[in-house]
């Protein structure tokens, strides 16, 4: 039996698809593909070569690309592990610490960053750190990124503690364990995946974000973002396309095993029936 | 006199202006196997559950050998659960889920791997002690749920409908196998079902529960055979309820009239009163005779063929229908359907229920 709404058989299925994909993904293509250009120009091709990833770690702006990779590293480091473990603890509380007053309040303030407009973030984080009288810098940087990295870092590690059931923590609990060592030694292991996958979701949330660490990093700091976009005002030069293509991988490569993390979670038994 | 291991005082347990178990007053033995049975929603798993710690009381008492542990966590109480969906941690194997509990109470690695060890054996699982329970069958995980919580020996153990999951062959393998451990160990065993067959074979003593409340409380062949009132006699078995007018009731028994006249005396549940009451006859204690000699007169409408046994349902001339069993053997006299029969039973056999 055909399914009721097969979009297969909607009129202009085929071009729109194609269209779509083309958007969005023909300047990723282009991109890295002018990355191994051996021409000096971004638009004319010369030949296959590894020139311009020479440049990025060779050249007049590789000292700087290279302080601004160690900044975003370390910072997406630290942020990922830091807001993991905040949402770890705010996901057991709202999931597993029963009801309790302002319960749906603390679920839409641990969620309502994912809907503000991330300019306007910015702009508050800015006026509230100068407001403080804190020096914009590397800890305004983490900072910042702790805390807009806290949603993403709880979503997947909600979705996986819903999968839990409370029966495990009831059996814990029958077989003498406190309620400590029932989050350690049954929860925890259980939650895993889903941390996994949150921590390296904030990792790349961290490391790609612009905005709101092109607001708060203060003179003379630069991540891999803000590096990138103050070499391009002074004009695209194909190194760009070769540090952009590396960006783009180490975020394949982490958004794919935190995929797999999640995959690897979902086979391993947690219900009961 | 036997000691008694757990005494519910009293205990009303409410959610919000719903009562799920009201007032209930049960003694447990020492070493005794105790079901609790009833249809599903009576409370018997949430009166489970409040021994275990898992819900708090709103009114009474529960003592564990004299102590009032009420006020309790889970995890302070003496007892264990094997929990209806077994609920075996999913990333420890066999061996580690067993020696959970012992470690939590403090017990060294080798002291708690031995009796983990010891309790594997006994429940047949040795050879599957490096599994991960997501290896096991059904009633493997159903033996190292049991496996683990015997392993801290407890005082009591609660055992929550553990049988419903398995199939039919190796629940009655495994009803065997719980009695004889049951025996074993001396441990009380508190087994909540909502399963008649599985209440009256395990068991000293069964509390039926109905809507909250205990509706008799004794041995299987008491609850069976001397049922107290409508919903235990319909509950436990099949019987058959014969509309009665009640003229007295006096010394335990009760004389009163059949429907077609017939004069009739037989025992009494405490608290019957005179007037329209039900008599209780079970099917296999009705025989059918010529129609002069019966007690009640009928013909047959239906005839049910069951193996060993052959149910008969006889409609009365009021339209009440009886049913009989015969059993299945050469030389019993099957009627023809539609034919006049009369129904006979001896006094033993009735019994006015209350209401």
């Amino acid at each position: 039996m055909a399914k009721k709404l097969d979009l297969r058989r909607f009129p202009g299925f085929l071009p729109l698809t194609f269209l779509c994909l083309f958007l969005l993904y023909a300047p990723l293509i282009i991109v890295m593909v002018y990355s191994f250009n051996d021409s000096n120009s971004i638009t004319n091709w010369g030949g296959l070569s590894l020139r311009w990833y020479v440049e990025v770690f060779t050249g007049v702006e590789s000292e700087k690309f290279k302080s601004a990779a160690i900044n975003s590293i370390s910072i997406a480091i630290m942020a990922a592990i830091i807001s993991t473990s905040i949402a770890t603890l705010a996901a057991t509380a709202m999931l597993k610490a029963g009801n309790f007053r302002g319960k749906s309040v603390g679920f839409a303030l641990i969620n309502l960053p994912l809907m503000v407009p991330e300019i306007v973030t910015a702009v508050a984080t800015l006026i509230f750190f100068s407001a403080i009288g804190f020096t914009t810098g590397y800890l305004t940087i983490l900072v910042a990124h702790i805390v807009f990295c806290i949603p993403f870092a709880y979503l997947p590690i909600a979705a996986r503690m819903q999968g839990i059931e409370d029966v495990y923590e009831q059996a814990a609990m029958d077989l003498y364990a406190t309620r400590f060592q029932t989050f350690r030694l049954i929860l925890l292991p259980l939650m895993t995946p889903g941390i996994i996958s949150g921590f390296l979701l904030a990792f790349i949330i961290s490391l790609d974000d612009f905005i709101i660490t092109n607001f708060v990093k203060g003179a003379g700091i630069e991540t891999l973002p803000t590096a990138i976009f103050g070499s391009v005002k002074q004009g695209i030069k194909p190194n760009i396309m070769a540090i952009s293509t590396l960006l783009l991988l180490v975020s394949v490569v982490f958004v794919t095993l935190s995929y797999l993390v999640g995959r690897m979670g979902q086979n391993k038994k947690v219900t009961t029936d | 006199m036997t000691e008694i291991a757990v005494d519910v005082v009293n205990m009303t347990k409410r959610y919000g202006n719903f009562v799920a178990l009201s007032n209930v007053s049960l003694s447990i033995l020492d070493n005794e196997f105790f079901t609790l049975l009833g249809p599903s929603g009576c409370g018997k798993t949430t009166l489970l559950r409040a021994i275990a710690g898992f819900e708090d009381i709103s009114e009474g008492a529960i003592k564990l050998y004299g102590e009032d542990i009420a006020d309790l966590p889970p995890n302070k109480r003496p007892v264990n659960t094997v929990f209806q969906q077994y609920a075996l941690f999913p990333h420890m194997d066999v061996t580690a889920n067993v020696m959970f509990g012992l470690l939590q109470l403090g017990q060294d690695q080798a002291t708690a791997g031995a009796r983990a060890a010891e309790v594997l054996d006994m429940v047949q699982l040795t050879e599957f002690a490096d599994r991960l329970p997501s290896q096991l069958s059904g009633g493997q995980q159903q033996r190292v749920a049991l496996a683990r919580a015997l392993a801290p020996k407890p005082k009591v153990l609660l055992l929550d409908e553990p049988l419903s999951a398995l199939d039919l062959k190796l629940r009655q393998a495994v009803r065997q196998e719980l009695q004889q451990i049951q025996q074993d160990t001396g441990i009380t065993f508190i087994f909540v079902t909502h399963d008649q067959e599985e209440a009256l074979t395990m068991s000293d003593r069964i509390a039926v529960i109905a809507d909250g409340e205990v509706q008799q409380v004794g041995p299987a062949r008491e609850i069976y055979e001397a049922p107290v009132n409508k919903f235990v006699a319909d509950f436990i078995g099949e019987t058959n309820l014969i509309d009665v007018a009640v003229s007295d009731v006096m010394n335990g028994n009760a004389t009163c009239t059949l429907p077609g006249g017939a004069q009739f005396t037989c025992p009494a549940a405490i608290g019957a009163v005179a007037g329209n009451g039900h008599l209780s006859v079970r099917p296999e204690r009705v025989s059918l005779v010529k129609p002069k000699d019966g007690l009640l007169q009928g013909s047959t409408v239906r005839q049910t063929y069951l193996g060993t046994d052959m149910h008969v349902d006889v409609r009365l001339k009021d339209g009440e229908i009886l049913t009989v069993r015969l059993q299945n053997s050469e030389g019993t006299d099957i009627p023809e359907q539609g034919a006049l029969v009369g129904l006979n039973f001896e006094t033993g056999a009735a019994r006015l229920l209350v209401d």
